[in-house]
């Protein structure tokens, strides 16, 4: 039993250093969460997210940056809002909280080709640059700040 | 004087749609734009995706800022190197000896037994024929070399060849194409591949080609490299980039480059 454990970490990072990836390990600050029915039903925090610093979040283009691919008709004072993905307008009719979470989380859940980055995930990536190395790109309250700026566009 | 300005206009296509899920065929017309030589079987150079004002400024050969290099360019090739030699000493006619050279690299280096890019072999001749140091791939120098160069195989299709020994280093570009990076986690493919046309922020996606470089950016008010679009390519989605030069960045060129066949050299192109 032994043997065969430790055979595998050192496949694990015999995989991991071949494709240049942080080890699988660092994951261990990460807030645990349950996907359950395509969805994410519990703040990854515990505590409720702000909407209007998710707000703020979405359009800034180191944090959320939705507006990349995203038409916001809530955010027209802003100029350039992108159109790889679909408007984010009515979301919060189409989806509920939890599943709304879930798309920011790891949209590639649904549709692993997705263009979308998963917003709150640091393993399994490839060359990342040392200053965002081992980091997710929103925190987990961010998470639930833009979450709770999503629930507002009905 | 070469302008290679194309004839553009608009074109009606006609599409008819089929399908079995469908009653019967349903005939949608589409306006189409006909792109004239820059577009060669559905793929577009990248001067398809940019305003009308920067394709004007490209086609006008007195108002392109990129033919500036491309003066300084053929200026230096007469110019002699520490042995006394210059380019002209042993090609004397480059508008003639160039022609194709362009297009047709990156190229399989029998010497090293991997590919090399132009700016290599310009260094090789710099160092080994004329006693010169090696330049970086964004220097004056190089810039204006690779600009005149490119700008003498103005308007020949990209062509570069794939097969034979330089089949393996193609296939390691092409995986390199694909393979998702960086915290963003893109694969050059999901910008490129999968949404040209789309805007992105504040910019319109193109196919990512490279039949137009050295490209003169308007941003930066000078010539950019391959390698050095690769780069901040890489960078934007937070991934480690390459050293320009690198092996892994030829490798992928020469996969770039196969992407865009056909497609016609347009050095120096402008972009914003
Ligand atoms: C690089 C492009 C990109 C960025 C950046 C991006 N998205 Fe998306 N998003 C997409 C695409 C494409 C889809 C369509 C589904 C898919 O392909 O995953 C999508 C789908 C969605 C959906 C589901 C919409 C629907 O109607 O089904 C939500 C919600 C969403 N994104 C939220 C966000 C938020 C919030 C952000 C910023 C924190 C964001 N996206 C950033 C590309 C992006
Ligand atoms: C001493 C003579 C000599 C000088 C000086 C010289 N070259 Fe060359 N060059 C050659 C010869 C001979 C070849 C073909 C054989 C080879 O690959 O070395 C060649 C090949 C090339 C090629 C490859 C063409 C192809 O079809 O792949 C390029 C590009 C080139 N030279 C550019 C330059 C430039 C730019 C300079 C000046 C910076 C220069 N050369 C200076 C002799 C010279
Ligand atoms: C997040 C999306 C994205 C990804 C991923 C991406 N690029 Fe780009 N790239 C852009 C944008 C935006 C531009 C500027 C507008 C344009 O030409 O598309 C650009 C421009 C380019 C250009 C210049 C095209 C021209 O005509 O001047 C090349 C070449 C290029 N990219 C290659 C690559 C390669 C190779 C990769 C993978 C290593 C890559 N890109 C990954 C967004 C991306």
């Amino acid at each position: 039993m032994q043997m065969r454990k430790t055979t595998l970490i050192a496949g694990v990072l015999a995989v991991a250093s071949m494709i240049g990836t942080q080890s699988a390990f660092s994951a261990s600050h990460m807030k645990k969460y349950t996907i359950e029915n395509d969805a994410i039903n519990t703040s990854l925090t515990g505590k409720p997210g702000d909407a209007a610093k998710g707000r703020k979040l979405a359009v800034n283009r180191k944090k959320g940056n939705c507006l990349a691919c995203h038409v916001i008709s809530d955010l027209k004072d802003q100029p350039f809002h992108g159109n790889v993905g679909p408007s984010l307008d009515g979301v919060a009719d189409r989806y509920t909280e939890g599943e709304l979470r879930l798309r920011v989380v790891n949209p590639k859940f649904f549709h692993s080709g997705s263009i979308m980055p998963a917003f709150y995930k640091k393993s399994g990536l490839n060359r990342v640059i040392k200053k965002f190395k081992d980091k997710t790109i929103l925190t987990a309250q961010e998470v639930e700040d833009v979450v709770a700026y999503l629930k507002t566009l009905k | 004087m070469k302008n290679v300005k194309s004839k553009r206009g608009w074109k009606l296509t006609s599409i008819a749609l089929g399908s079995t899920l469908m009653v019967g065929a349903m005939a949608i017309e589409v306006i189409a734009k006909d792109w004239g030589s820059h577009e060669v079987d559905g793929r577009r150079s990248g001067y398809t995706y940019m305003t009308d004002e920067t394709r004007a400024v490209q086609d006008d050969n007195f108002e392109n800022p990129g033919m500036l290099w491309v003066e300084n360019g053929e200026a230096l090739w007469s110019k002699a190197g520490a042995n006394g030699k210059s380019c002209a000493s042993c090609h004397a006619d480059p508008e003639k000896d160039m022609k194709g050279v362009m297009p047709a690299y990156p190229k399989f280096d029998k010497r090293t037994g991997k590919m090399i890019s132009l700016e290599q072999m310009v260094n090789r001749e710099l160092v080994e024929k004329m006693g010169e140091k090696a330049e970086k791939f964004d220097s004056k120098k190089m810039l204006s070399l690779m600009t005149y160069i490119g700008n003498i195989s103005k308007g020949m299709p990209v062509n570069v060849k794939i097969d034979g020994p330089a089949k393996p280093f193609f296939e390691k570009g092409k995986a390199f194409y694909y393979q998702r990076r960086g915290q963003l986690d893109l694969a050059c493919s999901n910008c490129h591949e999968d949404n040209p046309g789309k805007q992105i922020r504040a910019n319109t996606l193109s196919e990512g080609q490279i039949n137009g470089f050295p490209t003169y950016r308007l941003k930066w008010q000078k010539p950019g490299s391959v390698h050095r679009r690769f780069r901040g390519c890489n960078k934007n989605v937070r991934a480690k980039p390459y050293k320009a030069g690198s092996d892994e960045y030829v490798n992928l060129e020469l996969f770039v480059k196969w992407h865009g066949r056909g497609l016609p050299v347009e050095t120096p192109a402008v972009r914003n």
